[in-house]
């Protein structure tokens, strides 16, 4: 039976909410929850989910509802109190400090505040930034869901008043060495990175560390600044305040291939400054980059490199080789290849961070055949059919399709595990993946995957089978879960850790040409 | 100097609207920041908000 409980003019977050119906879930008796907000979406979901009740067309966005399909109202009745119960223990979490309904209300209560992070549904974001940057408070945009139009007119104003703007859909800045959102622990040094892809700009930075340097900024633009209609505005503002900026000595850009003219007018600015400029505008056009007196670069581990080589007053190099000694990585790739099955010959990717996903093709490239994905490099490599792979496949589970109610994989990895269980066949020699540590991540990332990696080796070795699993971490030492004790969980598995996504992919390249020379 | 190079040379005062992870995280880490207790204008009503706009721009 489908049971609804709804309450009026009670506001939760969306991803507080989507945690809590995944734990609902598992009462026995409930064959489907959605606890959420009355949003169309929300509501739509009722439908697809099969828990439609008259009950819900009269909800609205700030009222919240749970409804649920059960084997009996006593199973409600305990639904309600579970909900009620995790609803509070969160409140308790969360402290008793005052907190203010209208911006207004915060400023006066927090006066100097400079810095706001922004996370509200898109429809509602213009008007409250709008608010912010009229009290010069620079934002970060966590948001999605915000249009073209919006992020104008939004960065205009930024840039007009001299402000930040970082966003929409922003999920990485290191402001004054404090990890914002989903961002990592680096210490302070000389490099300064403007990014506008969230997990390369976590990679550059996180590895920066690792070479023994530091961060001065990481300044975050949103994935959309370098295209044409917004013309890289937050990327150029974020450059001008580094090369400003007397504690940097060397400014990192990182993006995707950016619109021509946009790429010309950020190589362009990098002429302005003596401060030498690394940039990886990923798999795009290396020779314009070099051409503009800047340094172009292979991978994001190659972005760190240099620029840590430029901060300690080196000359830069490609890098395309192992931190470990190839002798050895080649015995490991043989060691490993010696476990499989003739018909252990597919490749799967299986990436929480798009950016790393995307890297990660590129490199690949068409060496041991297309790679198909839900965000491929041809039209032609788009996966059709997600339920039923076929082939190589590279998957971004942070994409759109794979969140629809749940929250982003790296926030609740229980998205991935799910597909390593469906995707993982004896079909598969390798599995690639990234491991997102840091603030915002899931607390043990490392740990919920080196589980569901036992289960999917214990499923394959019932038919004589295993898999070569190889993974990189994207973190530090410094970060809450820690960079060396997320890599023991791993390797405890038999999960081989690599360095970096670069390293990791070369590792996957050398295992793919072993297997398809046999 | 502006805004952002001024930004650079202070203690971070953060508003934090929306994912309250967010804000723990701050205060994990000793930062200045405080959890708004947002919710949408005129209950996410299209109706109202559109009608208080009308108000806002009259004004």
């Amino acid at each position: 039976m489908i049971k609804v409980d709804v309450r009026k003019n009670t506001y939760y977050d969306s991803v507080t909410l989507m945690l809590i119906s995944k734990e609902i879930k598992n009462i026995e008796g409930v064959t489907e929850v959605l606890v959420g907000m009355g949003t169309e979406l929300n509501i739509e979901l009722t439908e697809n989910l099969g828990l439609k009740d008259s009950v819900l067309n009269d909800v609205s966005p700030n009222d919240f509802f749970i409804a649920a399909e059960v084997t009996s109202a006593d199973v409600m009745v305990t639904v309600v109190e579970q909900v009620d119960h995790l609803l509070t223990q969160k409140k308790v979490e969360s402290g008793s400090d005052y907190r203010p309904v209208s911006i207004d209300m915060a400023v006066d209560q927090m006066p100097g505040a400079n810095m706001a992070i922004v996370s509200i549904p898109g429809q509602y974001v213009e008007e409250e930034v709008n608010k912010l940057l009229d009290k010069d408070i620079h934002v970060m945009l966590f948001s999605d869901n915000v249009s073209v139009e919006s992020e104008l007119r939004l960065k205009q104003k930024a840039v007009e008043k001299g402000l930040l703007m970082m966003g929409p859909d922003c999920g990485t800045a290191i402001i004054n060495g404090v990890p914002l959102a989903f961002s990592n622990k680096v210490k302070k040094g000389p490099i300064g990175i403007v990014g506008a892809s969230g997990t390369g700009t976590q990679e550059v930075s996180s590895l920066i560390g690792t070479f023994g340097s530091g961060v001065s900024q990481v300044i975050g633009t949103g994935g959309r600044d370098l295209k044409s209609e917004i013309g890289g505005l937050m990327m150029i503002q974020g450059m001008k305040a580094l090369m400003a900026d007397s504690d940097t000595e060397v400014i990192v850009l990182i993006s995707k291939p950016p619109a021509p003219e946009v790429a010309k007018k950020i190589l362009d600015m990098t002429k302005e400054t003596k401060k030498p400029v690394v940039v990886d505008f990923i798999g795009g056009d290396r020779e314009m980059i070099k051409a503009a007196g800047a340094y172009p670069c292979t991978t994001l581990e190659d972005a760190a490199l240099k620029a840590v080589a430029l901060a300690n007053h080196e000359t830069p190099v490609d890098s395309d080789g192992f931190t470990m000694d190839e002798h050895e990585i080649d015995q490991l790739v043989q060691q490993a290849v010696s476990k499989l099955k003739p018909d252990q010959v597919n490749l799967r990717g299986l990436y929480t961070g798009g950016t790393l996903a995307d890297e990660a093709m590129k490199m690949l490239g068409n060496t041991f055949g297309g790679i198909y994905s839900n965000i491929p490099l041809e039209p032609e490599y788009e996966i059709k059919d997600l339920e039923n792979l076929r082939g190589h496949v590279c998957l971004d589970l942070g994409e759109d399709q794979f969140t629809v109610g749940r929250p982003h994989p790296m926030i609740d990895p229980s998205t991935r595990s799910d597909r390593f269980i469906t995707d993982i066949d004896g079909t598969v020699a390798v599995c690639l993946i990234d491991v997102v540590i840091g603030y915002g991540s899931h607390e043990d990332p490392a740990g919920v995957v080196a589980s569901s990696i036992k289960e999917v080796q214990q499923k394959l070795n019932s038919e004589g089978k295993s898999v070569i699993v190889v993974a990189s971490i994207t973190g530090t030492e410094g970060d809450p879960q820690g960079l060396e004790t997320s890599q023991e969980k791993l390797e405890e598995q038999g999960i081989i850790v690599l360095p970096s996504n670069a390293q990791a992919v070369r590792f996957v390249q050398k295992v793919m040409s072993q297997v398809h020379k046999a | 100097m502006n805004k952002i190079n001024k930004l650079f040379t202070q203690e971070l005062k953060v508003i934090n609207m929306g994912l309250e992870s967010f804000q723990k995280d701050l205060k994990s880490q000793d930062v200045d920041a405080m959890q708004m207790n947002w919710r949408p204008t005129a209950g996410g009503n299209p109706k109202m908000m559109d009608l208080l706009s009308r108000l806002k721009t009259k004004k």
